[in-house]
């Protein structure tokens, strides 16, 4: 064996040793995402619970998106919310605002006892995303905006040659609003490579089954052919996730969309898919029963 | 006279600034051409946004860019804008409180004959009523770039209303004292004060210098801030000249006039005229044809100045 040989096969073991490494490590981090959407899914039931208002199947159902991009993905700085290099993430689907908070408050954004003003009078912390709030951008809640907006910012980065990425919660019904594709149009036509917009298909909206409502399939196809690199995923499975989040943009010069198969309320088998809990608010006998369900959570995915 | 439209006036001064500041941008919906920003657009490529015939997109867009530091000035067709974007406004632009500056052209009956659907009058009482929105309508060129030179120097939000055509110039560019949200007596007089905004103030003005042959000694006010309201100027005019008539491009309602109603009325009851587009949709015709008919031209501002003059109490 000459000495070339030798060391290709030296550099072959070498980055073996170093990825099996990574590899632990990856799948350590997918274990403590997991246990953060329980605990963070256990905290936007109880604030909704003592607010006696929220969106619970919404929240529920994005959470492990959020946590995913919150914990792994985002490069962010709590202590510096307005950081120019900054990641920014724009909650679409507004109403979901609980589970934004939840993360905000528990990366350190601002302090968590102030969870408890939820909704109360005088809060900076409102039913809809309030920028006033350390780490919320802008303030949304009329369904239909946040693509613009995150658009609006994908394009500034590329003026201004930075390398920050955009990242955008959209609700599947809210994709009814028109708006979305003036802004999934020009999305591609700017070449906004650094815009991720993820799809929260839970198939259900404030009245019943999106199909039912207004058919949105073929879903991938619609995105497709408005110009973005389409993937679907499962929107529980951290690990399928993170890959995926990680390796944007899917491809380069073109806007990534992720279609994650979600399940409304997510997490509490009396919330699950059940369309009366959009925006109903647990008892304390329910949100007793809820905690509970989630302290055993140990399994992921939609199935999990 | 040298007779240049507003819009060309805010184009030159954004080029004037623009360059100078890489964060200036201007956004426009299919209406470079109409907003005459295409200038702007051969001139400064990289500060230049075309979003096509989607005002909502138009307005999040700018919203967004706003937001990561940019300074985005929208220049699109007033009538659309305003309606068609006006929850983005509202939401992304007002609410969020970011540094966007909404231009609409083309406003108030601008393109006459092509009917309402393309009238702008509804926008200043809609604009007014927004939390964080500040509403301005210079009157002549030298007006605008004075407000735009002063307005790309905050971040908040604001809309700009002009209109299509070419309009003689009220102030004097050369001995022209401009401050922000302060209106200017551009006439003395104790008889009455005519308080107008916009392109109409040069109308309000030569209706004053006539009625001053006729013995009638009338204040002119221009006001290119409607919000905020100039309240000291309009209650001293007021107490001054004890009647007020306000004339605008705008409809009778929520405009200009509602404004100064909704001041005298709460802090000096005068005799106070509104004078302004009536609520239908309005008759086919050129601005001209049309100010004409509804009495908004220096004729009908003198009919109704007189009109009010013997309601005033002596």
């Amino acid at each position: 064996m000459n000495f070339k040989k030798c060391l290709y096969y030296l550099t072959i073991i070498l980055m073996k040793i170093i990825l099996k490494g990574s590899e632990e490590e990856k799948m350590k981090n997918i274990q403590e995402l997991k246990k953060k959407s329980a605990e963070i899914r256990m905290e936007i039931l109880r604030m909704i619970n003592r607010a006696g208002s929220g969106h619970t199947g919404g929240s529920l159902s994005i959470t492990d998106i959020l946590v995913t991009l919150y914990y792994g993905i985002m490069n962010i700085k709590p202590q510096e919310p307005q950081w120019e290099e900054r990641d920014r993430f724009i909650l679409s689907k507004g109403h979901s605002v609980e589970s934004l908070y939840c993360i905000l408050a528990d990366k350190g954004f601002f302090d968590k006892e102030e969870l408890k003003t939820y909704c109360q009078f005088g809060s900076r912390l409102i039913g809809h995303p309030n920028n006033k709030v350390p780490g919320v951008e802008m303030n949304t809640g009329a369904l239909g905006h946040g693509l613009s907006i995150s658009v609006g910012i994908a394009k500034a980065a590329k003026m201004d040659k930075k390398n920050y990425k955009v990242f955008t919660v959209m609700g599947d019904g809210e994709l009814e609003e028109g708006s979305n594709w003036e802004a999934a149009m020009s999305a591609s036509h700017f070449k906004l490579d650094n815009l991720i917009g993820i799809v929260d298909r839970n198939k259900l909206q404030i009245t019943g089954e999106t199909e039912e409502i207004m058919s949105l399939e073929p879903l991938s196809d619609k995105w497709k052919s408005f110009g973005w690199e389409v993937i679907e995923v499962d929107g529980h499975d951290h690990e399928q996730l993170y890959s995926i989040l990680k390796n944007t943009p899917l491809k380069f010069g073109k806007p990534t969309l992720i279609i994650a198969h979600t399940i409304k309320g997510k997490g509490v088998s009396f919330i699950e898919n059940k369309v009366e809990w959009h925006h109903r608010v647990p008892t304390d006998e329910e949100l007793a029963k809820a905690i509970e369900e989630l302290s055993q959570v140990s399994g992921d995915g939609i199935n999990g | 006279m040298d007779k240049v439209a507003c819009k060309q006036a805010i184009c030159e001064e954004l080029i004037k600034l623009a360059k100078k500041d890489k964060d200036i941008v201007v956004l426009t919906g299919d209406s470079r051409g109409s907003a005459s920003m295409t200038e702007f657009a051969r001139q400064l490529p990289e500060q230049f946004v075309e979003v096509g015939i989607a005002e909502q997109n138009l307005v999040g867009i700018a919203a967004g860019l706003a937001s990561a530091g940019k300074k985005p000035f929208i220049a699109s067709y007033a009538s659309f804008l305003t309606m068609r974007s006006i929850e983005q406004i509202k939401v992304d632009v007002a609410y969020s409180n970011v540094n966007v500056k909404v231009i609409g052209i083309s406003g108030g009956i601008s393109y006459g004959p092509l009917g309402m659907s393309h009238h702008a009058l509804q926008d200043i009482a809609i604009m007014r009523a927004i939390p964080n929105m500040r509403v301005y309508l210079p009157a002549d060129q030298h007006e605008s770039k004075k407000l735009i030179e002063q307005l790309v120097k905050d971040e908040k939000p604001a809309y700009i209303r002009v209109g299509r055509n070419p309009v003689e110039n009220v102030y004097d560019a050369n001995n022209f004292k401009f401050q922000i949200n302060r209106a200017n007596t551009l006439k003395e007089g104790k008889d009455i004060t005519i308080i107008s905004c916009g392109e109409m103030v040069q109308t309000a003005l030569s209706a004053g210098k006539i009625l001053q042959n006729e013995g009638i000694n009338a204040k002119v006010i221009g006001i290119h801030s409607i919000k905020p309201l100039d309240e000291e100027a309009i209650l001293e005019a007021a107490k001054e000249t004890g009647c007020i008539l306000t004339l605008e491009e705008h409809s009778i309602y929520g405009g200009l006039g509602s404004a100064v109603a909704e001041l005298l009325s709460q802090k000096n009851q005068v005799p106070l005229k509104i004078l302004g587009l009536p609520d239908e949709p309005v008759i086919t015709g050129k601005p001209r044809e049309v100010f004409s008919y509804y009495g908004l031209d220096v004729d009908g501002v003198i009919k109704s100045v007189k009109n009010l003059l013997s309601k005033k109490v002596k």
